[in-house]
C-alpha cells in the first residue's frame, strides 16, 4: 500500500525534491528565521536569550567600526564591478576574434588562478605585498623609482591589494562566462553590419554588448553577492580578522568578530540581516532594471 | 595591414596578461626552494639566487614532523565524500524539477534561486548555533550536510535535464518501469557529462573551502588543507618553510584534475550563466 503510494506518478516528484525541501528547511530556512529572531535578542552561545527589541539595530547604526566595515565592503564590491566586468568582456571579445592565436592556451591559463584556494592565494598575495623593499610588488615599483609602500598598513593601498587579488583570481572566470555567450551570437548580425559599413567599435556597441546582456546581468549579480560577502580574502591578507585601524574589515568580518570571536550572537545576527537586506535590495533593483524577471519564470 | 597590426597588439596584450597571471605561481614555485628565513626577510620575490636554493623544504615536507599529510588526506576524503553525496542528491532533486509538473514547483524553485542569491555568510552565526545544538561541532557531517542539496548544482542539473526528450521517460513508463527505475536506469546514464562537470566544480570548491570548515573544526587532527595552511601563520611564529612548499604542493592535485578534465571544467563554469 505504502509502496504503491510512493511509486505513483503523483507522489514521485515530491520524493525527488524531498531532499531539497529538508535541507532547505533545516539548514537554510530555520537558521534564517532564527537569525531574524536572534537579532532582537541579547544572546550568548548556550545561554537563554533576552529580548531587547531593536536595540541591536540602533546600536549598529551608530557603531563606527560597523560603518567602516560597510564602507570597505561596498568600496570593494564597486571596485570588483568596475574591474571585473568591462575588462573580462573586452578580453573575451578579443580572444574570440579571428585575429587571435593560441585561444585554448590563454583560455585555460587565465582560469588557473581560480583553482587556487583563498588560503593559498591570500598567502601568496600577502607575501607579494610585503612592505620590504625586496618583496615582489615593491621591487617592481622600485624599478620606476617608487619608494617601498606599506601596502597592508594603509587603507587605500590595502584595498588596492585586495582588488588586485580579486582581479587575479576572477578575470579568467568572468572571461569564460562572456566567451560562452559570445559563441551563441549569430555571425549574420556582424555580416549585415559590415555591409552597412559599421566600424568594429560600432559593432561592439550595437550588437555584441546588447546580446551579452544576460551574461552581464548574471556576472553583476554574482559580483554584488561575492563583493559584499567578502571575508576570507581579507582574513588571509591580514593574517587574521584584525587589520590595522580596521582597514581590511568587511561586513562579514565584523559579523564574525561579534558572533564568533566575542560570542555576541544577537548583535552578529542583526549584522547578517542588514547584509541580507543590502544584498537583496541591490540585486533585486539590478534585476528589475535589466528586465530579468519575466524570463526567469518559464 | 590594419588586421596585421591589430593581431600583433592583441597577442602582445594577451602575452603580457599571461605573464602577470603566472608571476605569483612562478614566485611560489621559486620560493619553495628557498629557506623560510628568506621569505621573512624579503617576502615573495623573483630573484634566482642559487646559493640559497635547495630541496630542503621538499625533504622537510615529505619527511619532517608535521601534520601536512594528515590535512591532505582529510581534504581528500572530505572532498570525495562531499562531492559524491552532493552530486547524488542534487541530481536527484534536479530531475524532479526538470521532469515533472507538480503543485508548489514554482514556489520551490524560487527557493532554489533565493539560496543562490543570498550570501551564505549571513547564516554563519545561526548555522553555527544550530550545529552546536545538534552536537555536530567538530564533525565532517556539519560541513557536508548543509551543502548536500546544493542550489547551484540543482539549478545546473535542472537546466541540463530540460533538454532531454520527454519520450525517454514516456517509453520507460510504457515498458512498465516505475518512476525511480526510469531515473536510475534511463536518465542517470545520459547525465554522465554533466556529472563530470559538476564533480569537478564541486570538487574544486570543496578542496579550497576555508571559512565554514574553519569554524566547525576545532580538532587539529581533523583540519583540512586550507585550514592547516592558515594555521602555519600565527602571531607567535610563522612556519614559512612548510607554508610555501605546502601551498605549492596543494595546488598540484587541482591542477592535474584541471588539465585532465579541462573541457568539462569550462562547461561546468559556464552552464549556469547561459539561459538554456
Amino acid at each position: 500500500m505504502i509502496k504503491k503510494f510512493v511509486y505513483s506518478q503523483k507522489v514521485a516528484p515530491y520524493v525527488f525534491v524531498l531532499p531539497f525541501i529538508l535541507i532547505f528547511l533545516i539548514f537554510w530556512f530555520y537558521p534564517l528565521v532564527n537569525s531574524f529572531v536572534m537579532s532582537f535578542q541579547d544572546k550568548m552561545l548556550g545561554q537563554d536569550p533576552k529580548w531587547i527589541g531593536e536595540a541591536n539595530y540602533s546600536k549598529l547604526l551608530t557603531d563606527k567600526v560597523f560603518l567602516t566595515a560597510i564602507k570597505n565592503s561596498v568600496v570593494y564590491m564597486l571596485g570588483t564591478l568596475v574591474l571585473l566586468i568591462p575588462f573580462p568582456m573586452l578580453f573575451a571579445v578579443m580572444i574570440n576574434s579571428k585575429l587571435m592565436m593560441g585561444r585554448e592556451f590563454f583560455k585555460s591559463s587565465f582560469f588557473l588562478p581560480a583553482l587556487t584556494s583563498v588560503a593559498v592565494a591570500g598567502t601568496i598575495f600577502r607575501l607579494t605585498f610585503g612592505e620590504m623593499e625586496g618583496s615582489l610588488m615593491n621591487s617592481f615599483l622600485g624599478l620606476f623609482g617608487v619608494e617601498p609602500i606599506k601596502f597592508l598598513k594603509d587603507g587605500e593601498w590595502s584595498m588596492a591589494a585586495l582588488l588586485i587579488l580579486a582581479c587575479w583570481r576572477w578575470t579568467g572566470v568572468n572571461m569564460l562566462y562572456y566567451l560562452s555567450s559570445l559563441k551563441s551570437i549569430d555571425n549574420e548580425y556582424y555580416e549585415a553590419a559590415s555591409i552597412d559599413g559599421a566600424s568594429a567599435w560600432q559593432k561592439f556597441r550595437t550588437i555584441t554588448m546588447p546580446l551579452l546582456k544576460p551574461t552581464t546581468v548574471y556576472v553583476t549579480t554574482i559580483s554584488v553577492y561575492a563583493g559584499l560577502a567578502m571575508f576570507t580574502e581579507s582574513l588571509m591578507m591580514f593574517n587574521g580578522n584584525n587589520s590595522p585601524k580596521n582597514i581590511g574589515l568587511t561586513i562579514v568580518g565584523f559579523l564574525y568578530r561579534q558572533g564568533i570571536e566575542k560570542n555576541k550572537l544577537g548583535y552578529a545576527a542583526a549584522v547578517g540581516i542588514i547584509l541580507l537586506v543590502i544584498a537583496m535590495v541591490i540585486n533585486l533593483t539590478q534585476l528589475k532594471f535589466s528586465g530579468m524577471f519575466k524570463k526567469e519564470e518559464d | 595591414m590594419n588586421n596585421f597590426i591589430s593581431r600583433i597588439v592583441i597577442i602582445c596584450l594577451f602575452i603580457i596578461l599571461f605573464v602577470i597571471i603566472m608571476i605569483p605561481f612562478y614566485a611560489v614555485a621559486l620560493s619553495s626552494f628557498k629557506p623560510g628565513e628568506s621569505l621573512i626577510r624579503y617576502g615573495l620575490n623573483l630573484s634566482l639566487d642559487f646559493s640559497i636554493m635547495s630541496f630542503d623544504n621538499f625533504i622537510y615536507l615529505f619527511t619532517g614532523e608535521h601534520d601536512y599529510f594528515v590535512w591532505f588526506w582529510n581534504s581528500m576524503t572530505l572532498t570525495i565524500v562531499q562531492v559524491v553525496l552532493t552530486l547524488f542528491v542534487s541530481a536527484f532533486v534536479g530531475y524532479g524539477f526538470a521532469a515533472y509538473d507538480f503543485k508548489g514547483k514554482n514556489f520551490l524553485f524560487i527557493c532554489v534561486l533565493l539560496i543562490m542569491m543570498v550570501p551564505f555568510e549571513i547564516l554563519l552565526v545561526p548555522l553555527y548555533s544550530l550545529i552546536n545544538d545538534l552536537k555536530m561541532v567538530n564533525s565532517y557531517s556539519a560541513i557536508i550536510l548543509p551543502g548536500i542539496a546544493n542550489a547551484a548544482t540543482i539549478f545546473f542539473f535542472r537546466q541540463y535535464l530540460r533538454s532531454i526528450p520527454k519520450e525517454i521517460i514516456q517509453s520507460g513508463r510504457v515498458d512498465g518501469a516505475n518512476e525511480y527505475a526510469i531515473y536510475f536506469r534511463l536518465i542517470m546514464p545520459i547525465m554522465k557529462p554533466s556529472f563530470a562537470a559538476m564533480a569537478i566544480l564541486n570538487g574544486m570548491n570543496s578542496w579550497n573551502n576555508l571559512l565554514w570548515p574553519f569554524m566547525v573544526l576545532g580538532d587539529q587532527s581533523k583540519f583540512t588543507l586550507p585550514i592547516g595552511l592558515k594555521t602555519l601563520l600565527t602571531p607567535y611564529g610563522n612556519n614559512y618553510d612548510l607554508l610555501i612548499v605546502g601551498s605549492f604542493f596543494s595546488i598540484i592535485p587541482i591542477f592535474i584534475l584541471f588539465i585532465a578534465f579541462q573541457k568539462y571544467f569550462i562547461d561546468g563554469m559556464t552552464a549556469g550563466a547561459v539561459k538554456g
